[in-house]
């Protein structure tokens, strides 16, 4: 069940591999690619049952369509304000407990570790009444600073995890070297430390911003109206008012779906780094 | 004072260092957990004052049929989505070659993941769509009569499950097309070479070398099994009458759904769900733990 | 002046104070609510009235989406409370009302004569004795039917005082025809719920219906097991597929003549309307009778308007209660949606035939007017049984079950 390299194969079972490959993307992808032929179909067709032929002419209108008569902008603004200052947060937050947690030898480390690694697999549902609270009796309920706070702390476990492990992998002679010269633990965070966590710190704002992204549970709990609402809250309720008009939903999933997509086309190295750190070493 | 920084700053800087991330975390998500276990003791409406009823809530949700639906259907969720480990395997030894834009074919095999859920719901949903749907027709084909998967409650939850192995097996089959990239190819010409075959093949001499992809991918089956509200509030709402609710949804229904607002009886299912994903999480911590301690 | 502000509270605080800066003098008058468009412009138009014959009173209306509404309110009242508030009669307000998150405006109701112009909705606005907000529309629930679905399965169209058992007859004729006798989509539950309130109303009556609602009949009840024997003389005539079509989708089938009837709400002639359906093919009959010689009853969910516990400009507040009880305000806002006036002395436009039928029938209803299931029932029980519809929908033979999980959630809710 492990093949060999196809280069040892001979030349029709090659070939029959290069067929292979796009013919299971094809059907791995047929709910997309169904979803993105539908987003361009003239209602019309919708309309005449045409659901599955070619449609009848390309209608970018389902585009426009969503954007002009739907707080769609609003909500992917909404999206940029929540994820982004998240992605900031999160990172600079577990830079620090990473480092902690990986270059000194302290007798509770490892409880903190595991501390933040097991917060990281909590169901949200035991944290959703009291956060509610808390984000209520701040003032901050329904606003997308109340909700990128808590996204913040919550993606803290899950960053420390990652960069620890990360800088636990760099060399410690490094740290070393520098404390004998009497460099202060602060300056070696971040003249030492900091430079070589580029990669880290990369791989893991593509992941984060996917994630918070593609959040959907926490702002349904956080935010309520379309003012604040992010893409897939929004897209959901969207949903509720665009019944049988499949055009319209599907323009607006792809819309969701693009910026995620883009960051990990162009992230792509750094995305799957991130992901698989800790899968393989 | 400087004095007594340049003494113990080493004992002090992972304090300082570790300060705003603990503290965050400890206010969010610490301190929420415990918090939980308290509302679960108490009948509140959000609105008005709480009343202390003890153990009550718990007594009600033991002979509360949704519950019991709930939690045969979190089962359902968890056994069915362990097969995203071996699919995603599956893909991940087809992918594993190269050819020319190799590439593009994985990371377009990996697309389902980065795709928000909601998203991934929607699609489902037209897929599934009663009279027009993509899958009801080839029913409709096959048997001559269509079937409305999401009315259905024979079916409904099989066919959320379907729609979240979807960009779980892309997760999963990411993880291990990195893990193929360090199996060794000497072991696997040398095993070739005392004729090693088939499944022996990939059970003896694979899936050994792959022992850390498959652990993770493990774990984030796990969890993604247990964390699965998106698909069913998008797909079903819970419904046809109920009957796809899983704990983390029925949980949100009845602290915060339009009929709901029982905060205390909510926290009570989210303390349940939390004890099972409590005895999978102990078990990863520990295997960790072990790791981390025999180095 | 209008201003929509965003739905942060925050923000809104201060936006709040930059305007009543710029109003100077000017008191300001905050006001939630959750309107579609069409209302949305309605009550805007209004405001404008309301402000212009009070021009020291600025309205700043803060609209929310409908469903996000529900969730939003329970905050707001607490957390940062407006002058006025949006919500629904009967049941629905009784958490508020006991959470004394409501105020008392039986004063407003007193001032203004209201016990007499808005009799009809005064006992669903009653709670101890006292009135806790003001109905300003409601619409009325029936059966709309297309006319082209009854021609081509040659069914006689319905006439009035038509009963039951011809209507069971009719649905035996459209299914020959390979017509849904009736359609509904329960995907959101409760359009289950309008189709369960009709047979209850017309098995047994519009007292005992309240009695169930209100938790004092079992729902193991003989009399509950007529209703629903009622009830599955029509299922195997519903569309199959209705848990998992939302009623806009039912609303199609019926348009497209793939579905003859409709338990529906006045809210859907729009949509049928756009769908292409006319006055000519569209019909609108009231619930045929089950049970001869029951008063007849109808259902129309009432709309209101709250002034909450926390609001700061009570005084104004309840001088715009009183301006929307008019039957000047209540006559222009339910033109522009199409619904009818609370108001007794307001007028509905004659040339919609919907509206004239619906304020015929339910200024006729002698029984009474129901709210509607989730109107009249507290939540949980609401929802319980909403589910039950749907179930029996599908599932009939489960009936026992469902019977048996409602008495039992009655039990808890009631207690």
């Amino acid at each position: 069940m492990f093949p060999r390299p196809i280069q040892q194969t001979s030349p029709a079972a090659q070939t029959l591999y290069k067929v292979a490959v796009p013919v299971a993307l094809i059907l791995w992808l047929l709910p997309l690619l169904g979803v993105a032929l539908t987003s361009v179909r003239p209602a019309s067709d919708l309309a005449q049952g045409n659901y599955f032929g070619w449609p009848s002419s390309v209608a970018f209108s389902n585009y426009a369509e969503v954007f002009t008569k739907s707080p769609i902008a609003g909500y992917m603004l909404n999206s940029f304000k929540v994820t982004i200052p998240t992605v900031i947060g999160a990172v600079a937050l577990s830079c620090m407990t990473g480092f902690a947690l990986a270059v000194y030898r302290f007798r509770s480390n490892l409880l903190v570790f595991f501390m933040f690694v097991a917060g990281n697999f909590v169901p949200f549902q035991i944290l959703m009444v009291p956060v509610r609270d808390l984000t209520l009796n701040l003032g901050m309920y329904n606003t997308w600073y109340g909700l990128a706070l808590f996204h913040i702390a919550f993606q803290t476990g899950f960053c420390t995890l990652f960069m620890r492990n990360f800088i636990k992998a760099l060399p410690f002679e490094l740290i070393e070297a520098a404390r004998v010269e009497g460099v202060s633990e602060w300056r070696i965070f971040w003249f030492v430390v900091l430079p070589l966590m580029r990669p880290a710190i990369a791989a893991l704002s593509v992941l984060i911003f996917t994630f918070i992204w593609n959040d959907f549970f926490w702002a349904t709990v956080l935010t309520t109206s379309a003012e604040t609402q992010p893409i897939t809250a929004g897209l959901s309720s969207l949903n509720g008012q665009w019944i049988a008009q499949w055009h319209l939903v599907s323009a607006g999933s792809i819309l969701a779906a693009l910026p995620p997509v883009l960051m990990f086309f162009l992230m792509q190295r750094h995305f799957i780094a991130g992901l698989t750190l800790g899968a393989v070493k | 004072m400087t004095a007594f920084w340049k003494a113990n700053q080493r004992k002090l800087a992972p304090w300082l260092f570790l300060a705003p991330g603990l503290l965050m975390f400890a206010v969010y998500v610490i301190g929420p957990i415990f918090e939980s276990m308290w509302i679960s003791l108490y009948d509140w409406d959000g609105l008005g004052e709480a009343r202390w009823i003890g153990t009550a809530n718990y007594v009600e949700l033991f002979d509360d049929d949704a519950f019991y639906t709930s939690l045969k259907n979190n089962v359902i969720w968890l056994v069915l989505y362990m097969l995203a480990v071996p699919a995603g395997l599956l893909i991940a030894i087809f992918l594993n070659q190269t050819i020319t834009g190799i590439r593009i074919y994985k990371s377009l095999f990996f697309f389902p993941f980065v795709i928000s859920q909601v998203v991934v719901g929607l699609m489902f949903s037209w897929f599934y769509a009663p009279d027009f749907g993509l899958f009801y027709k080839l029913i409709e084909v096959f048997t001559g009569q269509g079937i409305a998967i999401l009315a259905e409650d024979r079916f409904v939850t099989y066919g959320i499950i379907a729609a979240g192995l979807w960009p779980q097996i892309a997760y999963v089959m990411i993880l291990y097309l990195t893990g193929l990239n360090n199996v060794a190819p000497d072991q696997v010409e040398a095993a070739r070479l005392d004729g090693a075959k088939g499944w022996r093949m990939l059970w003896y001499v694979i899936l050994p070398q792959l022992r850390p992809a498959t652990f993770i991918a493990v774990v984030v089956t796990v969890i993604g099994a247990l964390r699965s509200f998106d698909l069913v509030s998008i797909m079903t709402d819970g419904g046809p009458f109920g009957s796809s609710r899983v704990l983390s949804f029925y949980m949100y229904e009845q602290a915060l759904s339009e009929y709901g607002y029982r905060m205390g009886y909510g926290a009570a299912i989210a303390v349940v769900l939390f004890a099972i994903m409590m005895v999978f999480i102990s078990g990863f911590i520990w295997k960790m733990w072990r790791d981390e301690t025999e180095r | 002046m209008v201003h929509k502000k965003a739905g942060a509270l925050a923000l809104g605080a201060a936006l709040l104070l930059s305007t009543s800066a710029l109003a100077q003098e000017k008191r300001t008058l905050t006001y939630n609510a959750d309107y579609d468009p069409i209302p949305l412009a309605a009550m805007e138009a209004l405001i404008a009235d309301f402000e212009a014959a009070n021009p020291d009173i600025d309205v700043v209306l803060n609209n929310f989406d409908h469903e996000g509404y529900k969730t939003a309110i329970r905050n707001f009242l607490t957390a940062d409370a407006p002058d006025l508030a949006n919500w629904y009669a009967g049941n629905r307000m009784a958490p508020f009302v006991n959470a004394g998150q409501f105020m008392d405006v039986s004063d407003v109701w007193e001032a203004n004569g209201l016990s007499d112009s808005l009799a009809s909705a005064k006992a669903s606005m009653t709670i101890d004795g006292k009135q806790w907000g003001i109905p300003y529309t409601y619409y009325q629930w029936g059966i709309y039917y297309n006319r082209d679905a009854y021609a081509a399965a040659g069914v006689d169209l319905p006439a009035d005082g038509m009963t039951y058992d011809q209507f069971v007859a009719n649905c035996e004729k459209f299914a020959a025809a390979g017509i849904d006798c009736l359609t509904t989509g329960t995907k959101a539950l409760w359009p289950g719920a309008g189709i369960f309130d009709y047979m209850s109303l017309r098995t047994n009556g519009y007292e005992w219906h309240m009695d169930l609602t209100a938790g004092k009949v079992e729902w193991t009840d003989q009399k509950v097991r007529d209703v629903f024997a009622q009830w599955a003389r029509i299922q195997p005539f519903i569309t199959k597929n209705h848990a998992a079509i939302d009623w806009q989708d039912a609303a199609a089938l019926l348009v497209q003549g793939k579905a003859a009837n409709y338990v529906m709400g006045n809210f859907a002639v729009g949509v049928f309307k756009e769908g292409g359906m006319t006055n000519d093919n569209l019909g609108f009959m009231v619930f045929p009778e089950i049970t001869p010689g029951i008063p007849r009853a109808e259902e129309a969910p009432t709309d209101t308007i709250h002034i909450p516990a926390g609001a700061k400009n009570v005084d104004d507040a309840k001088k715009f209660l009183a301006f929307m009880a008019s039957p000047e305000a209540q006559t222009k806002w339910n033109a522009a949606q199409g619904q009818l006036p609370v108001n007794k002395n307001a007028s509905v436009n004659t040339e919609d035939p919907f509206l004239v039928a619906g304020f015929q029938m339910l200024s006729t209803a002698e029984g009474g007017i129901a709210q509607f299931f989730d109107r009249d029932a507290p939540a949980e029980m609401a929802k319980a049984g909403m589910e039950g519809f749907q179930e029996f929908m599908v599932k009939p033979e489960n009936l026992d079950a469902i019977l048996e999980r409602l008495e039992k959630v009655r039990q808890r809710v009631y207690q």
